[in-house]
């Protein structure tokens, strides 16, 4: 029985004029734009340099901004106020001052003081930048230590360095981190969307009840609904990891069956997911609608933008039913540290549960009878 | 006694008493009673509105009643339309078929669906497809075909795994003339292979064709018997004029 159904779902897969291209195209579209929209490396950075100073070591700092390739550099002047005006003007993001005096007070006292201002309307953007200009500085710091301790011979004055070391992402490449979720939401949309709207549109057309009234179980309708949105699912799956792969060089560092294997898990629960809310929907615009609102919700409890950690306690609670909280992890595991499948046990443990959750409940939930 | 009751209901396709469906206030069908007879064909008459395709959807299953109860092919319909539904053979209202799909990929599915093997599935199809006269449109997809052979195909399919019962839920419902009259042909070919048809109309001059024909106004059935007895009862030319004289009555859809 399940044989003829099958063959009837993905005739009509195949046959629809936008759906394959959709399956195709979209991944394809969305990988290979979105993580440099979504890049949240600050670059070009436009930068005014009050200097007070005008000596050597003022040079040379402003030159090792400049060669960092965050900055640029948009104006050099003596004058606050003129700074002022362009930071006001929208001309230029953040000003670093150097006093004057500051070579000098550097070599005599061994300490001087620069200050930074930063546009702060969009917050996050003022942050990173004054973080790098910060470490810029403090990197500057440390070479004119050691120029110093040529020159007069002195004794370096301990000082703590802290050297941070990212592990798994060394380089701290955003898009390592943003690939991964974005994959993950592609399959979301793709495998949770497709075969909601699949039944409620039979329900739409009628034919749903031409079906209802064989004696086909529940079970195997569900199974036919489920296995082609399935192989769909997969074959994007593939097509997000050769994008990643093509444009950013990123390849999984870890088994790639141990991904297929947790994907297949992942799909089986948004798709079961997807065929709950089409049980419920009455139309197709209700079903848009419901899917909308938990995908949503779903990228937000995932942890995708925020560590889920940071929120509140209640909506820590709430996470653990998205589907994407799981694999956003397991998928970031797989590329970049190459976790192998025993390190990740609880999370296959909770997207199997998932996915029998739902696909029961779809099961359930779907009547050939009204009451 | 026993015995008696036995053999009676050996030959009854369908025996429903009391059967009721409220929908929150509004009583769809009313307690209705009646038998419909082994190849039989069983025309439910009423207007737009008087309950004739919820009750025939509780009698397929896709309905469950609110009270009273039937046996359809000798099985339960409140507790087992699971078995029901692989003894008859259902045409809804609107046209149900895969518009997407070709003629004998409709045929494929619904043959395979009610347990057909694949050489089964091929001889059925050859056979329906040669009735129809259909030959040159094995591979037109559905959608392609005019509203009348659209009909005929459902038909078709409805009985492509030869159950005992078929329901047809207004089969003809805005269809030409020329197409109702072979349409008539095939209920006819199927009722002579002992296959019960139960069909709904608002079509006069189509209740003739059946052995006899229940009037339901309401909700409720106000005349059960052959066409041309109804004819004598109410002493009318016909069938219109016995509809009209029963029908005055009715509240629903003036």
């Amino acid at each position: 029985m399940l044989k003829y159904l099958l063959e009837k779902e993905f005739k009509q897969f195949l046959r629809n004029r936008f759906l394959p291209k959709f399956a195709i195209v979209f991944p394809f579209a969305i990988l290979s734009i979105f993580p440099l929209v979504t890049n949240t490396e600050i670059k070009n950075i436009r930068l005014c340099v009050v200097d007070n100073d005008k000596s050597g070591y003022a040079y040379r700092l402003t030159e090792k901004i400049k060669s960092s390739g965050y900055f640029i550099l948009k104006a050099v002047t003596t004058n606050e106020k003129e700074a002022f005006e362009l930071i006001e003007s929208h001309k230029i993001d953040i000003i670093l001052e150097i006093p004057s005096r500051f070579e000098s007070d550097l070599i005599k006292e061994n300490k001087a003081s620069v200050l930074i201002s930063a546009n702060a309307v969009n917050g996050m953007k003022a942050g990173l930048s004054s973080a790098y200009l910060s470490r810029i500085i403090a990197d500057f710091n440390q070479d004119i230590r050691i120029d110093l301790l040529q020159s007069t011979n002195q004794q370096l004055s301990p000082a703590f360095g802290i050297t941070p070391l990212f592990r798994y992402n060394p380089l701290m490449k955003s898009l390592f981190n943003m690939i991964p979720a974005i994959l993950v939401m592609l399959m979301s949309v793709v495998c949770g969307f497709l075969p909601a709207l699949n039944i409620v549109a039979e329900k739409e057309k009628g034919t749903i009840e031409q079906m209802n009234v064989t004696p086909v179980s529940k079970f195997t309708l569900i199974l036919a609904k489920l296995i082609p949105f399935w192989v769909v699912g997969f074959i994007a799956l593939n097509i997000c990891i050769f994008v990643a792969w093509l444009f950013y060089d990123f390849f999984p560092q870890g088994n790639l069956l141990t991904f297929y294997l947790f994907a297949a898990v992942f799909v089986l629960a948004m798709s079961g997911f997807g065929l709950v809310v089409s049980n419920y929907a009455k139309s197709i615009q209700q079903a848009v609608f419901i899917m909308f609102f938990f995908v949503l919700t779903f990228v937000f409890l995932s942890g995708l933008y925020t560590p889920a950690a940071n929120m509140p306690d209640w909506a820590q609670l709430l996470s653990h039913i998205s589907p994407l909280k799981y694999i956003i992890l397991v998928v970031r595991l797989i590329y970049l540290k190459g976790s192998g499948f025993t390190d990740m046990l609880p999370q296959f443990f909770s997207l199997t549960f998932l996915a029998l959750f739902f696909n029961t409940w779809a099961v359930l939930s779907y009547r050939k009878r009204k009451m | 006694m026993y015995k008696e009751t036995h053999t009676h209901e050996e030959h009854l396709s369908i025996v429903a008493q009391g059967l009721t469906k409220r929908f929150g206030s509004f009583t769809a069908v009313d307690n209705i009673s009646f038998n419909v007879k082994k190849g039989e064909i069983f025309g439910f008459l009423g207007a737009n509105g008087a309950g004739k395709t919820t009750a025939m959807k509780m009698l397929c299953g896709l309905s469950k009643p609110t009270s009273g109860n039937a046996t359809v092919a000798g099985f339960d319909v409140s507790t087992q339309s699971e078995q029901i539904k692989k003894n008859i053979g259902y045409m809804s209202q609107k046209f149900a078929l895969y518009e997407d799909l070709k003629v004998w990929e409709n045929m494929r599915l619904y043959a395979g669906i009610y347990g057909l093997n694949d050489n089964e599935i091929k001889s059925r199809t050859d056979e329906i497809l040669q009735q129809l006269d259909f030959q040159n449109e094995r591979n037109t997809l559905v959608k392609a075909l005019p509203l009348g052979w659209k009909q005929k195909l459902a038909f078709s399919i409805s009985i492509i795994h030869q159950p005992d019962i078929v329901f047809l839920d207004e089969p003809t419902g805005g269809v030409d003339p020329a197409a109702r009259r072979q349409f008539w042909e095939l209920i006819y070919q199927t009722a002579d292979k002992g296959i019960t048809v139960t069909r709904t109309t608002h079509y006069m001059d189509e209740a003739e064709y059946c052995n006899r024909i229940c009037i339901l106004v309401d909700g409720k059935i106000v005349a059960l018997d052959s066409p041309k007895q109804l004819k004598e009862t109410y002493s009318a030319q016909n069938i219109d004029e016995v509809f009209r004289l029963l029908a005055r009555k009715a509240i629903r859809n003036q």
